[in-house]
């Protein structure tokens, strides 16, 4: 799966970060970072879950072939 | 051969053939006159607001057009001019979004505060009630607005503070609020009584922090730990010594800072409870959900942050059908094209909450209370990131929308445990003012309250420990 942002949108609550502590990271400019675009099939449920939680749907799974 | 892509200019509603435009109609029926854009012009139509045009937005691409713009290219900050003698020349209505973020992140909204303030509302909720008889009636307006001043200033500004509050503060900033007439479009300074007493009530503010000042600075020095803000604005000298911030200058911080947590909380919590009340199978969802959570005896502070689907999805559907906001605003900084038509600088651009969120290809039945709609599969507020937009959406969402959630959970928590609750008045009575832009429920507006557990109510006591008894 690919995780992508929708810069628009993230106004930095970090609920991903919570849910998802591999995957996103709040930076010094308070938006998320996603530290990894590529997550495993074992952070599927985390990962899932930061996309369902984000306050403002900015947060996106796209699966990859 | 070229090809000439002709731009239009979007279609205008009916009416406004007065002076001022349609600003006549905005001040006694707004709702009318948005859904008449929406009917007679679709995604875009055009209404006159005294000397400006304000292009009025609806559906779901004409908003994502709205939300996603960047503050150049339409800004906010001058869209309100309302706003500015309420909280004081200086002090702006919002900020942009970097600000946002960093007020998010750094400041009273952060998640890890949250539990913190959710225990602080409920020991604010309980407060009140213990001035209550066993049964008794109370005006959800009166009510609520005073409870959230309390539980705003404690949150926000700190306990120190709130604790040297009264309800003459929440009188005075209801007044402020009133002062919120849309003529303010032509003159925010206009001769009417309703700036009169607003400028007033501000006066009274001003005076009322300013003898809270006086108190700390002649009393004894606090500990660090029970510092609140204002103790910190109050320690900021400038160069020559001298206080950097005036008892003028921080009422109006503090007006603004309170300001969006207010009226939309308490008018939120009012509705909801209405609709509750006349949604008995609703509320028996709800009462069965909160009976369950606290059944161990969980505080509130701890209930308030986890899920509670029947209760969350009444307050969504609330806000859906009664959002506070109903026209957001901002200014065109350049022309712009949407849809084929020309939005010209200059130009007010709007969304209006209470004409997207019923749309009915997105929230079938409208108008019904339908708190299922929430509920896998429907998710209609996920499925309708922009239609379902009582708080907003994109760059300038609320920043308080969590917190607002979380509050509301906490007040029904202590609310619906203990009490029951029952209209007092014909349900069509129950219906917003609009005749300001500060929407607020129109007086009377009483609910009966009653001790459960008591002859003559319901349901029997809660079984949570009753917080007067814990000692």
């Amino acid at each position: 799966m690919l995780v992508s942002v929708d810069r628009d949108l993230c106004q930095g609550h970090g609920v991903c970060e919570s849910e998802a502590p591999g995957v996103f990271a709040l930076g010094k400019d308070a938006t998320v970072t996603i530290l990894d675009q590529h997550p495993g099939e074992e952070l599927r449920a985390q990962v899932e879950a930061a996309v369902r939680f984000c306050p403002t749907s900015a947060l996106r799974i796209t699966e990859e072939e | 051969m070229s090809i000439v892509v002709e731009r239009r200019e979007p279609p205008r509603v009916s009416g406004g053939e007065m002076e001022n435009g349609h600003l006549d109609e905005l001040r006694v029926d707004p709702l009318a006159l948005m859904n008449r854009v929406r009917a007679e012009c679709g995604d875009v139509g055009v209404f006159r607001l005294a000397d400006r045009d304000v292009v009025l937005l609806s559906g779901a691409d004409a908003n994502e057009f709205f939300f996603r713009a960047p503050e150049e290219i339409l800004d906010q900050a001058e869209a309100y001019p309302f706003m500015t003698p309420v909280f004081g020349e200086g002090v702006v209505f919002d900020a942009p979004p970097e600000r946002r973020r960093e007020m998010l992140h750094n400041q009273a909204l952060r998640d890890k505060f949250m539990r913190g303030h959710a225990a602080t509302i409920a020991d604010e909720v309980e407060h009140m009630v213990a001035a209550w008889d066993d049964e008794g009636e109370i005006d959800l307006l009166d009510w609520f607005a005073e409870l959230t001043i309390y539980t705003s200033s404690a949150c926000l500004i700190g306990k120190r503070f709130r604790d040297e509050l009264d309800a003459r503060f929440a009188h005075l900033y209801h007044d402020l609020e009133q002062g919120t007439d849309a003529i303010a479009y032509v003159d925010p300074y206009a001769p009417i009584e309703s700036f009169r007493r607003r400028d007033e009530a501000r006066r009274g503010l001003v005076a009322l922090v300013e003898g809270i000042m006086e108190r700390r600075a002649g009393g004894p020095a606090v500990p660090d730990d029970q510092r609140d803000l204002l103790d910190v604005l109050m320690s900021i000298k400038d160069e020559d010594g001298s206080d950097r911030f005036s008892a003028d200058m921080i009422t109006g911080m503090f007006i603004s800072m309170m300001f969006a947590g207010h009226h939309t909380t308490s008018g939120t919590a009012a509705w909801t409870l209405i609709e509750l009340l006349d949604h008995p199978d609703e509320l028996a969802a709800v009462d069965d959900e909160l009976d369950e959570l606290y059944a161990d005896g969980a505080e509130v502070s701890y209930q308030a942050l986890r899920a509670m689907p029947h209760l969350e999805s009444s307050i969504k559907e609330a806000l859906r059908l009664h959002p506070p906001l109903i026209l957001l605003l901002r200014v065109a900084k350049e022309d712009l094209e949407f849809a084929g038509f020309t939005i010209r600088a200059g130009q007010m651009v709007g969304a209006s909450p209470s004409v997207s969120n019923r749309i009915p290809e997105d929230f079938p039945a409208p108008d019904s209370f339908e708190p299922g709609r929430y509920l896998v599969p429907r998710e209609e507020d996920r499925t309708n990131p922009w239609t379902w937009i009582p708080f907003g959406a994109g760059r300038h969402r609320c920043v308080g929308a969590a917190f607002a959630m979380m509050q509301l959970k906490a007040i029904f928590s202590v609310l619906l445990l203990d009490w029951e609750f029952e209209l007092a008045q014909p349900r069509d009575t129950y219906r917003n003012d609009h005749s300001k832009m500060v929407v607020q429920l129109q007086q009377p507006c009483a609910v009966r309250y009653r001790r459960r557990g008591t002859p003559g109510s319901r349901r029997p006591a809660s079984s949570r420990p009753s917080p007067g008894s814990a000692g």
